[in-house]
């Protein structure tokens, strides 16, 4: 176990900058998940750190040494890739063992320290089939337990999760933060999918671009979003923007192009006319007769919730779509007029020109 | 197998439209041209080879059926038992220079450089090339006063006399084999390059966290990967060189003092400018048994390892 330290880290190939600068400290036994929209260079931090790519400028520190230039076998980690990576032609015992065996460690020890690694994950019956012969999930296990058997300082995993099905994903995750709440292995995890970041990290990094759009708690990036990107990628379904001009007086308001008004919160900094974006979760609406007007477009009740598409403004008024979500059994027909407001101090602002919340 | 039953034709159907709905028989009917085909330039010659070989036929004469009599006088004949040393031992040592030559020139081709594609062109250039001008080319190259590698050689004082390089048996063994694995590589090396671009890199990336160095990453994916594709390339590698004749026939004809004669040559001599079209198929029919047993070492290491076969529990 130990801590991980990304100083000012950046990549390159060639003139094309992928990443630019990033920082992230990783205590001893968090669970970290890098997450991002494909191409943020996530996957290539992950690689760096695992030393399958170099790194262009910056420090990269696995408890307290620098890593920079040091051969992957040296820097104490073990990876889960994306697609497993198991070698087909050994079973699945002797892929979980074949780090040992190059080290040469003592067959029994192998023996052991494999048939320990089977045990935790529930793979004792399968370590003599080839990787052919097991399933997604299961093939997803003996890549995780050829980690654990190297016993590593730091486990990185590479979306994990994205070849195998989506309730098979769900099982998976549950599986992998119990097993990192077992062994307390500091873990760096990259995935697209915000529900996993949300759902197993203990802090998250928010990646864009190539840069780090915010890290902290997953609560603290659903309830403060730093941006108008993080409000948007964490949370689903995502948060509804609108674009509106500040309006204000006795009661501030915000005005949309096309004539809606919307309660405004109070901010700071908030001058008459300025151009902002109005951040609203869709879980954070509710039906209020005092509220604004929306025609419905969509509706898409699942049960236990209902998504409702609608358009801001009453009939004719050509609005801007927003998504609500009510909890209720509710049912609208297109057309219908709905009045809608937001929940009291659950609403975001960001500056229109940055992005940034105000 | 599409086990679809088709249904019962009614009695007004015509002789056609019946042609037309039975699967089996519109199959049969668009296997025929391949099947003559097959036949006709395939099983013919092939049994008309075997049955030459039990007969006395000269050219210009037909033969009569004389048995075993072929094969009985091969036995005692100790140019045949030559010639059958002589095949064996270039099969074997340009088999094994090509497999170990391509193996190496595949896994250079499979490195990221610059010019790859330029670079992979030229590597067939040897296979392109018709055979018999490769073989003019290298008798060029091993003539025994001309010979470019002779000059370079005395020019940089290595040697001081020219190497004689087909009129001696030793040196003439190796000249050939050297040509003919010049010639072999590329087939080689281009097939278990394609075999190395199906290894998935990620494969190498696990092993290398998992700590293996170059060498172990080959020993442990790379050729355990690879023998599938070894398997089939070197039984192709093993028959083509082993029914080898263009080559030998341009270079030494045998020669010399018959060091270089392969079983190929030999019925060639025996059966065309000797003649003896009956004893020339014996020695044809009598590399069948070789030729079988690299199809049968194939077929063992071609058979799908435990580790290729899917799912079922």
């Amino acid at each position: 176990m130990a801590t991980v330290d990304i100083r000012g880290v950046k990549k390159a190939y060639g003139a094309t900058a992928v990443i630019h600068g990033v920082d992230v400290s990783i205590r001893d036994g968090e669970f970290v998940v890098l997450v991002g929209p494909s191409g943020c260079g996530k996957s290539t931090l992950l690689r760096m750190i695992a030393g399958l790519e170099n790194i262009t400028g910056g420090q990269i520190l696995i408890g307290n040494r620098v890593i920079n230039e040091m051969p992957p076998k040296e820097r104490d980690i073990a990876m889960v890739f994306q697609n497993y990576a198991l070698y087909p032609h050994m079973t699945v015992g002797a892929n979980m063992g074949f780090s040992l065996k190059l080290r040469k460690a003592p067959q029994a020890e192998i023996e052991s320290r494999v048939q320990r690694a089977a045990e935790i994950l529930n793979l004792t019956k399968l370590l003599d089939r080839y990787p052919r012969q097991l399933s997604g999930g299961q093939r997803q296990r003996v890549a995780m337990g050829r980690a654990i058997v190297r016993d590593p300082q730091v486990f990185l995993f590479d979306e994990p999760l994205s070849n195998l099905d989506a309730q098979l994903r769900v099982q998976m995750r549950t599986e992998i933060k119990e097993l990192h709440q077992r062994l307390k292995t500091t873990t760096v995890y990259v995935t697209h999918d915000q529900i996993e970041a949300m759902t197993m990290a203990d802090k998250i990094v928010v990646m864009h671009d190539g840069i780090v759009e915010q890290i902290g708690a997953p609560l603290d990036l659903y309830d403060k979003p730093a941006n108008q990107f993080v409000a948007g990628f964490i949370g689903s379904p995502s948060m509804n923007f609108v674009k509106g001009k500040v309006r204000l007086g006795a009661d501030p308001r915000l005005v949309t192009d096309s004539g809606v008004e919307m309660p405004l919160p109070a901010a700071p900094g908030l001058t008459d006319g300025r151009a902002v974006v109005y951040g609203l979760r869709p879980e954070h609406i509710r039906l209020d007769p005092q509220g604004v007007p929306a025609t419905v477009v969509v509706t898409e009740p699942t049960g236990s919730e209902i998504l409702v598409v609608a358009r801001l403004g009453s009939a004719g008024q050509k609005g801007q779509e927003i998504t609500c979500l009510f909890r209720e059994r509710l049912s609208f027909a297109p057309g219908e007029v709905i009045h809608i407001a937001p929940q009291p101090g659950l609403t975001h602002l960001f500056d229109e020109a940055t992005g940034n919340r105000l | 197998m599409a086990n679809v039953t088709a249904t019962e034709p009614s009695p007004s159907r015509s002789f056609w439209a019946g042609i037309g709905q039975g699967r089996h028989v519109i199959g049969i009917v668009f296997m025929l041209p391949a099947a003559v085909f097959l036949l006709f330039f395939l099983t013919y010659p092939l049994g008309l080879g075997v049955w030459l070989g039990f007969t006395d036929t000269r050219i210009g004469r037909a033969g009569e059926f004389i048995g075993l009599e072929n094969y009985q006088s091969l036995m005692g004949d100790s140019l045949f038992w030559l010639v059958v040393f002589n095949t064996i031992l270039y099969t074997v040592a340009a088999s094994i220079l090509k497999f170990g030559l391509g193996l190496w020139l595949a896994l250079l081709l499979n490195e990221n450089m610059p010019f790859k594609a330029f670079f992979r062109a030229v590597v067939l250039l040897p296979w392109v090339v018709p055979t018999v001008l490769s073989a003019i080319a290298f008798w060029w190259i091993f003539d025994s006063q001309y010979s470019i590698i002779s000059w370079a050689l005395i020019k940089m004082e290595l040697i001081s006399a020219p190497i004689n390089f087909l009129g001696d048996v030793a040196n003439a063994r190796a000249s050939v084999i050297a040509a003919n694995v010049w010639r072999g590589i590329p087939f080689v090396a281009i097939s278990l390059l394609a075999g190395l671009q199906t290894i998935s890199p990620s494969l190498h990336e696990a092993a290398t966290l998992d700590g293996a160095t170059n060498w172990q990453r080959f020993r442990y994916i790379t050729l355990p990967m690879l023998s599938p594709i070894i398997a089939v390339v070197m039984t192709f590698s093993v028959l083509f060189t082993f029914t080898d004749f263009q080559l030998i026939y341009v270079l030494t004809r045998g020669g010399p003092l018959n060091s270089t004669h392969l079983m190929a040559t030999l019925s060639f001599q025996r059966a065309i400018p000797g003649g003896s079209l009956g004893e020339g198929a014996a020695i044809a029919v009598a590399m069948i048994p070789f030729l079988l047993g690299a199809i049968l070492f194939s077929y063992f290491g071609l058979q799908r390892r435990k580790w290729q076969q899917g799912g079922a529990d």
